[in-house]
């Protein structure tokens, strides 16, 4: 596991990935960013035959303050990620959207992106009927496909109309992210990412276009970043009366 | 009123033995002109430069088990975030996606499509996984390096 961290190629052996990396030339670009993403990966991912355990704590920390009004780098980045064509037809599925919220009375609007909150009671888990939707150990609500039955009572089980069910044939899915008809889905934290020890694609890409307003880490460990900012600044949970303890908080609202 | 009757019985038995003396006869026929015909089975090309010698097992044991190892990997991956390269769908695709399509589907010469429909099992995966590998070995994805960097070196030697 160790041995592929990148290290000066001396020998004669000639590494696949490399190759193909370099092979692609149109991601030559990426090329000064990658090695640092890399580096980062595997300082944080766990070892791939390892399950996945409770001592952590998937979180994500939105400052609306830092959401820029207009911006959709996010959405974006989530549908490039997991392949969602969307049409804008009423039954798209969304995993992540921005919401405008306005105050009537002063004017003032803020703009925020909302996704499955990650609850730790979660409400669709509770009503799924066939143990489709269950929570990981490590906090990440998601659906098994193999066993959901499309029957959408998490739907409408969910207070913040998180979850889509897909009505049409898919085609080019993410290998990574397989999806399909007659299933329900909602935003994964970008799971198969997060076990690699990489960021969520909408946590990239908004600190990408400088904004900063999604991080992402682990609630349970004190020094990570979220967990300091949720420690040390007045965050709150949308819909916090449901005591649903989200994985997903707020700032600035 | 009985002979009558008896009489039109004759003649159905008469009717009825010689259609199926003829079909019987005609049966004959065919079966000794040419032999029973079976499906073909089906012709599947695996690009050896691509998978390497060998399959993560031995085929004897992948043909009657990879549906086991499918399924247990798939809970693995799905409830517990277990990514072993070895047993996992993606690694199965990446080796025995057709040359000429990309993929494990399209035609009977596909290495799944192939034998599923030789074998009359129906294909659920494709539809939620993709068929194709991935477009592009991630350099993002550094912990399945060392899993298949063997096999990788091997086809490195084979380029040169």
């Amino acid at each position: 596991m160790n041995d592929s961290q990148p290290s000066p190629n001396s020998s004669n052996e000639v590494d696949e990935h490399r190759r193909n990396f370099i092979g692609a030339s149109a991601a030559l670009a990426g090329l000064t960013v990658a090695p640092g993403v890399v580096v980062y990966g595997l300082a944080h991912a766990k070892p791939d035959n390892e399950p996945v355990t409770n001592k952590v704590r998937w979180g994500m920390l939105v400052d609306a303050t830092k959401c820029a009004d207009g911006c959709t780098d996010c959405v974006t980045a989530c549908h490039t990620e997991n392949a969602i064509q969307t049409g804008a037809l009423e039954t798209d599925p969304h995993w992540i959207r921005k919401v405008e919220l306005k105050d009537m009375r002063t004017g003032r609007s803020q703009s925020l992106p909302v996704m499955c909150q990650h609850c730790e009671d979660a409400p669709c888990v509770d009503v799924c009927p066939t143990g489709a939707s269950f929570k990981r150990a490590d906090g990440i609500v998601l659906v098994d496909r193999h066993i959901c039955i499309g029957c959408r009572y998490c739907v409408m089980a969910c207070p913040y109309k998180a979850r889509s069910f897909i009505h049409e044939t898919l085609t080019d899915q993410n290998p990574d992210v397989p999806r399909g008809k007659g299933c329900v889905e909602s935003c994964t934290m970008c799971v198969h990412r997060v076990d690699r020890g990489q960021q969520p694609a909408c946590v990239e890409a908004c600190s990408k276009a400088g904004h900063n307003a999604i991080i992402f880490g682990d609630l349970n460990d004190p020094t990570s970043d979220i967990a300091q900012r949720v420690a040390g600044h007045p965050t709150s949970q949308l819909r916090a009366d449901l005591a649903l303890n989200p994985g997903v908080r707020y700032e600035g609202l | 009123m009985m002979l009558r009757l008896s009489n039109r019985m004759w003649k159905w038995a008469a009717g009825i033995l010689a259609v199926l003396l003829l079909s019987v006869g005609a049966y004959a026929a065919t079966s000794t002109a040419d032999k029973v015909v079976r499906t073909a089975k089906p012709e599947i090309v695996i690009d050896r430069s691509k998978s390497g010698d060998k399959c993560v097992e031995e085929t004897s044991f992948m043909r009657k088990n990879h549906m086991k190892l499918l399924t247990h990997q798939r809970d693995e991956t799905m409830h517990k975030g277990i990514r072993t390269e070895k047993h996992s769908l993606q690694n199965c695709i990446n080796c025995h996606a057709s040359t000429k399509n990309n993929s494990v589907l399209g035609s009977n010469e596909n290495f799944c499509q192939g034998c599923h429909t030789y074998a009359a099992v129906s294909l659920d995966c494709w539809e939620c996984h993709a068929s194709k590998p991935k477009q592009a070995k991630p350099a993002t994805a550094p912990a399945v390096a060392a899993s298949v960097s063997a096999p990788a070196i091997k086809v490195g030697a084979d380029i040169k």
